[in-house]
């Protein structure tokens, strides 16, 4: 059963892709919920085939297996081949899982949309693309799906492309991360200057031989380009606000659970690469610090219920790169894993809230919902309190696991710890504000807003991906390291970051890092229980610190006059100051200058291209005795 | 075999002109069907096409013998798949030409003309047949640009003629020469490519040579900075030219500087590496700005083939296994994604007749197909993974790393200008609420949607499935590399050597 299943393993491709196909050519006829039945059907069905095919892998006995598809690229060592090893299996199944979930959710949220089946062909693309990236056995299949699910993410963000803001977001997010995929290109260069090839398999294992350390660190910073584009770090982070633009379950699905992390996979994929480098790791720990910090600032600041989430999903992501970064890689993918859970609860939660409000989502319009809405109250309440870091729900025990490890590995680090403690302080504070706000206080709605709870197709999921959140931080605690044995394979030959060790350290640490975050929780509790003219006071009171934080530092501006405008300034004067009045004024000048000789040496001919030819059939003539006398 | 292949056109063409001008309504259909035949032919040879070195299905009968020119044709894995792709692009740009409507005949002859002038440059082994083949498509190019254009045609047409003959006077010259010393050094005159690719000569003659034929060819890439007949061609030609013109006109220029350059001239090609890859990555990313704000939707396209041919010179001489076979492939795949540009900008056209970006907008509501379509042809120009274009401009820039490391680097900026150019251009063409003509804009037909149908099935099946044409490319490529090294002290870089280098770094 188990071989078999490994056998069929590109069926966990191949079935998201057909039900994109199917629906694509004749799903669109069909009545409404057939299109999302099929389409969660698919990704169900690839998520049992995962899970029977990861089998070995939970019983401690599955060894990675290569599987070639078919030649791709062969003069670069590419083929379509798929690794299954527990860390493509572990995202296999996070993908699947949490992707069926919203697909189910979506049958609900996407009723009555008259793209409705459309909206099904791209989230199974999506599906299929983003197994594609996880189940690459090389960078250039890797890459393959990096860029797919940055199309699907380009045509779900613009799925409503008649609105201009949508169409701009959509364009936004794929150009950014192109800059991105500059870095990927020039470090698969490198790989394959270095190596030869471009197959995991020839690459990871002779990285220490190959490799020197300056190489290794130009790789490195070039993949954390890669990552920063399609993880939305700094600098490249922008798009993902504005990619907020699509329908909220994609926001769930592709921009918090699976396609953002990708960056964070590629770099625990390359351990052996980092490995070589202390410069590439310090920097992408750095880099997800800042980014940690920068995000959950903006976070404070935001009144669009899916903007918090947002760049608290940017800031997330941070708290996973600190993590890979400093080479705890289990502690960066559990993360992943627990964030994908919580993260989707919060976006699917927002959704419904989004769904029930009638499309509104200014979280000052809201408040006092969890009395109409109880289920998605309650379940975003779970969500909010594991992201904040209360045992013993998912988050705490995998943001313990980073600040564990940071604190562990001192130095600079230790800072980077001090950094997230702060970061976990005030995302506690941003996501209890946006919870008050939401569901407690007195309602602030208009009078035809007629809030009421999401239809069980909706809500189901957010139960599922609530037990989730509660349970699944129980896969790696200190009393039992489940998730550390289960991918200890994947990183066999890399050495890997673990937090302090002993009962006295891990009560310390969590006991500060639960402070920082109940301190959080407390004071957002404390300040936006009130009535809004208070809590708009306090805020005011933050001022004008308040203000950049709302405006997200005016970074779009920042970049608007600092690359944009120029570029296009550049572009503009290239096109109409260079190419046509230089270039092609010089070359139509030399034919002036021609036209001028044919003239004047006119004495039998007539026609202007006949005085071409016979100058050029002239000058011919010229050059041909002239070899012929002196080069032969 | 050839030979038929070559002829087929004319008789195409005969055949077409044989029917009264008066029955107007036959010649179009009467030419697609026709000129199904050549197609057959030429998927019939890459089916029987050997995946070895060398030429293949050779043809070599003397014409004029007093000066060794011959009828001498022959196909290998660089040809061979620019054969298919000029067989296959001629009845889709013949079944796109609705439009015309004035002498219609003419027109159809013409582009059957230009087809058989096409496909014996791509097969001809003897230069002056090459040559021959080289000028008989000039001149049907140029009627069709200048009758069927539009506004500026004869403006555009004749810029195009005096540029290409140019070039071709240059290239004349030198073919002449190396015929003239062939016969100096062994007492008789040839122009077979097999006889002049061993000439001995001096290194000053070499050189000069060189320099003359990558003029010729550089105009018909067009590598910069000979590039600007091309936007004001492709912006007057009618669908049916600019398809051509783009899918197989341009690729005669890189084809030729692999096909000549190289074999012909292999320590002059060696020496001019950077400046021919320097010239190739200007192209890259200058074109890519350029096409940024051009105004006109044609216009746009045609600056991105300035960019796009770009990365194909710079395969070209990079001189590595991976960045040849990237070079030739992606020969094919501009030819499919940019001539399927073209056939939609020409459908668009029809139907508004405007180009302008601005008149344009919010077509994916009223014309979801088109729309689809266009999307698709855009990513796979922009160079996804899993279509056509990828393929060969990864080959090329990681293939072109290891020997000319900067110049891949600046031409995998040109892959962020690609998305900012075509996906702009969509936004403002397809995204947002349609308003007045846009808002009643017809969908595709089913001729239309007939016409694209294999361009889109070929884009994906070389994007997912290259080694159909690799398989049949790489011999051919590692004749020429190996060549190269054989004359020359030029040496394939292994991996792993050159990275040292230039990243210092303790071991």
């Amino acid at each position: 059963m188990t071989d078999l299943a490994i056998d069929l393993l590109w069926l966990v491709i191949l079935l998201p892709l057909a039900g994109a196909l199917f629906l694509h050519f004749v799903g669109q006829r069909l009545p409404e919920p057939m299109a999302g039945l099929l389409a969660s059907a698919a990704i169900g069905l690839s998520f049992l085939v995962g899970l029977v095919g990861a089998f070995p892998f939970f019983q401690g006995d599955g060894e990675a297996t290569t599987i070639l598809l078919w030649s791709w690229m062969p003069a670069i060592g590419a083929n379509l081949e798929l690794l299954w090893d527990p860390l493509s299996a572990l995202m296999t199944l996070i993908v699947t899982g949490v992707g069926f979930l919203i697909h189910v959710f979506a049958i609900g949220y996407m009723h009555g949309d008259e793209r409705f089946g459309r909206f099904f062909v791209n989230l199974n693309l999506f599906a299929a693309s983003m197994l594609t990236l996880v189940l690459a056995g090389n960078y250039a299949m890797l890459f393959l799906g990096w860029e797919l699910v940055g199309l699907c993410s380009y045509l779900l963000i613009g799925f409503w492309f008649t609105r201009d803001s949508a169409a701009g977001a959509a364009k936004k997010a794929f150009v950014v991360n192109r800059i991105g995929d500059f870095g990927m290109m020039v470090a698969l260069m490198l790989v394959f200057a270095a190596f030869g090839t471009l197959s995991y398999a020839g690459i990871f294992d002779r990285a220490g031989e190959v490799l020197t350390t300056g190489v290794a660190t130009a790789i490195g910073l070039l993949f954390l380009l890669a990552a920063a584009g399609k993880s939305a770090q700094i600098p490249l982070y922008v798009w993902l606000p504005d990619a907020m633009e699509g329908p909220t379950p994609v926001s769930a699905l592709i921009h918090a659970a699976t396609m953002v992390t990708a960056g964070v996979y590629l770099v625990a994929r390359s351990a052996a690469i980092f490995e070589l480098s202390p410069t590439a790791q310090v920097t992408v720990a750095t880099i997800g610090a800042a980014t940690a910090l920068w995000a959950a600032s903006i976070a404070i600041a935001q009144y669009d219920i899916k903007k918090v989430l947002a760049y608290s999903t940017i800031s997330q992501l941070g708290y996973m790169f600190m993590a890979v970064g400093a080479t705890a890689y289990v502690a960066g993918i559990f993360h992943l894993m627990t964030h994908a859970f919580f993260k989707a609860l919060l976006f699917l939660g927002a959704g419904s809230v989004i769904h029930a409000m009638s499309d509104e989502q200014d979280m000052r319009k809201m408040g006092g919902l969890l009395s109409k809405m109880p289920v998605t109250g309650v379940t975003m309440g779970i969500a909010t309190l594991a992201i904040a870091g209360v045992p013993p729900l998912a988050g705490f025990w995998s943001k313990d696991e980073i600040l564990g490890s940071l604190f562990a590995r001192g130095g600079w680090y230790g800072v980077l710890w001090v950094v997230g403690l702060l970061t976990a302080a005030m995302t506690a504070f941003y996501m209890t504000r946006q919870w008050v706000m939401v569901f407690w206080g007195e309602p602030r709605w208009s009078e035809d807003a007629h809030p009421h709870e999401s239809p069980g197709m909706m809500t189901l999921p957010l139960i599922a991906l609530a037990a989730l959140t509660v349970v699944g931080g129980f896969v790696n605690t200190p009393f039992r390291f489940t998730l550390e044995h289960f991918l200890e394979p994947v990183f066999e030959g890399v050495s890997m970051q673990h937090p302090p060790e002993g009962w006295g350290m891990f009560a310390l640490m969590a006991g500060i890092s639960v402070f920082a975050g109940l301190v959080g929780l407390a004071a957002a509790g404390l300040a936006y229980r009130r009535p809004m003219e208070d809590w708009a006071e306090f805020e005011q009171g933050l001022q004008p610190v308040w203000g950049w934080w709302e405006q997200a530092y005016r970074v779009d501006d920042f970049y608007n006059v600092t690359v944009v405008q120029p570029g296009k300034k550049a572009a503009e004067a290239a096109a109409f100051s260079v190419d046509l009045p230089v270039i092609d004024g010089a070359v139509n000048g030399v034919g002036r200058l021609a036209r001028g000789i044919g003239e004047r040496v006119r004495v039998l001919q007539t026609g202007q291209v006949r005085n071409y030819a016979a100058l050029l059939f002239a000058g011919a003539i010229a050059l041909v005795v002239w070899l012929a006398v002196t080069g032969a | 075999m050839l030979t038929a292949l070559v002829l087929m056109p004319v008789v195409a063409a005969l055949v077409v002109l044989a029917v009264p001008r008066k029955r107007h309504e036959i010649h179009l259909p009467l030419g697609v069907v026709l000129s199904l035949a050549p197609l057959g032919l030429a998927a019939y040879l890459f089916w029987q096409f050997e995946p070895v070195a060398g030429m293949q299905f050779v043809v070599d009968v003397p014409w004029y013998e007093p000066w060794g020119i011959g009828w001498r044709l022959g196909m290998d894995g660089i040809s061979m798949p620019m054969v298919v792709l000029t067989a296959l692009l001629v009845p889709i740009a013949l079944g796109a030409s609705t439009a015309i409507t004035k002498r219609t005949r003419e027109f159809v002859v013409l582009t059957l003309l230009l087809e058989a002038g096409m496909l014996g440059a791509f097969v001809a082994t003897d230069l002056f047949l090459f040559f021959v083949f080289f000028e008989a498509m000039l001149i049907p190019m140029y009627f069709i640009i200048g009758v069927w254009g539009s506004d500026r045609r004869i403006y555009a047409a004749f810029k195009f003629f005096v540029y290409t003959f140019f070039g071709s006077a240059l290239m004349l010259a030198s073919i002449i020469a190396m015929a003239v010393i062939h016969s100096s050094q062994t007492g008789a005159a040839s122009f077979a490519l097999s006889d002049l690719a061993n000439l001995d000569l001096t290194m000053g003659a070499e050189r000069l040579l060189f320099a003359a034929f990558a003029i010729a060819f550089a105009v018909k890439v067009p590598i910069f900075p000979l590039h600007t007949w091309l936007p004001d061609a492709h912006t007057e030609a009618p669908t049916a030219g600019s398809v051509l013109l783009a899918g197989v006109l341009l690729k005669l220029g890189t084809y030729g500087l692999m096909r000549f350059n190289l074999t012909l001239f292999p320590q002059a090609s060696v020496d001019a590496v950077w400046i021919m890859g320097a010239l190739a990555v200007i192209g890259v990313i200058y074109g890519a700005v350029v096409a940024i704000v051009q105004p006109d939707l044609k216009r746009l396209v045609a600056y991105s083939s300035v960019s796009h041919l770009g990365f194909i010179v710079l395969g070209i001489f990079a001189l590595t296994s991976a960045s040849l076979q990237g070079a030739v492939i992606q020969n094919v795949n501009h030819g499919l994604t940019t001539g399927a540009l073209f056939l939609l900008v020409g459908m668009i056209y029809d139907r508004r007749h405007t180009k302008a970006i601005a008149e344009l907008g919010g077509l994916q509501k009223s014309g979801p197909m088109l729309a689809g379509f266009f999307l698709f042809m855009t990513f796979a120009s922009i160079g996804l993974p899993g279509l056509n274009g990828f393929v060969g401009e990864f080959l090329v820039v990681i293939g072109s790393f290891p020997t000319l490391p900067s110049l891949a680097v600046l031409a995998a900026i040109g892959v962020i200008l690609a998305a900012v150019y075509l996906l702009w251009a969509y936004q403002r063409v397809f995204h947002g609420i349609p308003e007045g003509e846009n808002a009643t804009f017809p969908d595709l037909t089913p001729r239309e949607i007939a016409l694209l149908a294999p361009l889109v099935a070929l884009v994906l099946l070389i994007g997912l499935y290259p080694n159909i044409l690799l398989d049949r490319i790489a011999p051919s490529t590692e004749a020429v590399l190996d060549q190269v090294q054989a004359v020359t002290d030029y040496e394939v870089p292994y991996p792993g050597r050159l990275v040292d280098v230039f990243i210092p770094g303790e071991g």
